[in-house]
């Protein structure tokens, strides 16, 4: 499928860059004319993905978070958030609703779930020590301008 | 952000304003919960309605805050959710243990 507009920015793993990612990301997305509920469901789930790398990806330490989004001619929204953090021992037990490594910090243990259910698509690959990927698609409903 | 906690006919009113994200829930975590420690209220209700964005760490907010008033002897309610907050909450099952109106 082809790109019809693509941005990628990297940002230091800070908390206060969860609300620039979600604003990067919407000024992006924007573009392809989403609806209200689109929108919030795509702004939701970037943070919960930024979110992970600085509170898991990143615990106690510092690093890069790597964002790169396109818009596809099919009015698909591909999302790629990727850290070198720590990396996820078992993707899979992650994934699972309420799973949380940080109770102290109040984490829910649903932060794959929501980008999960506001997404159409969510693929992670994680490896001990060298970081986490997270992909994302969501298609874009075609709507009267 | 911003948090304000008027009282009305008997309940504490906490009112957020702004984003709720895991830079932000920190902040509101300490200044709810000083209050609620200190004021011991009955029904702490928080008003959702001034909320431009909410993520799951606004979900670990309320889970925290409902547990620390259960504790106290009060309870918690959430008021005025926007539609797209309705469904973080109803996805994490907030619905079942604290009354949204």
């Amino acid at each position: 499928m082809k790109v019809v507009n693509e941005i990628k920015f990297v940002m230091p793993s800070l908390s206060v860059n969860e609300a620039a990612a979600r604003a990067a990301v919407s000024s992006f997305v924007i573009q392809a004319d989403p609806t209200v509920e689109e929108l919030a469901d795509i702004r939701t789930a970037v943070s919960e993905a930024v979110t992970n790398c600085i509170v898991h990806g990143y615990r106690g330490t510092q690093g890069k978070i790597e964002l790169t989004v396109k818009l596809m001619e099919n009015r698909e929204i591909y999302i790629k958030i990727k850290d070198n953090g720590c990396g996820i021992p078992d993707v899979k037990q992650a994934m699972e609703p309420l799973f949380t490594t940080a109770p102290e910090e109040e984490r829910s243990g649903l932060g794959f779930s929501v980008m999960e259910s506001f997404m159409d698509k969510l693929t992670v690959k994680s490896r001990k020590d060298k970081g986490t990927s997270v992909i994302m698609r969501k298609r874009l409903s075609v709507h009267g301008s | 952000m911003k948090l304000d906690i008027k009282s009305e006919n008997g309940a504490a009113i906490a009112v957020i304003k702004g984003e709720i994200d895991h830079h932000t829930a920190k902040s509101l975590r300490e200044e709810l919960d000083k209050f609620v420690i200190t004021m011991q209220p009955e029904t702490l209700a928080i008003d959702l309605g001034n909320i431009t964005f909410m993520d799951s760490s606004g979900i670990g907010l309320i889970i925290g805050r409902y547990k620390l008033l259960k504790e106290c002897g009060g309870r918690l309610e959430i008021r005025r959710p926007q539609p797209y907050i309705r469904r973080v909450l109803k996805l994490a099952g907030i619905d079942r243990i604290v009354k949204i109106i």
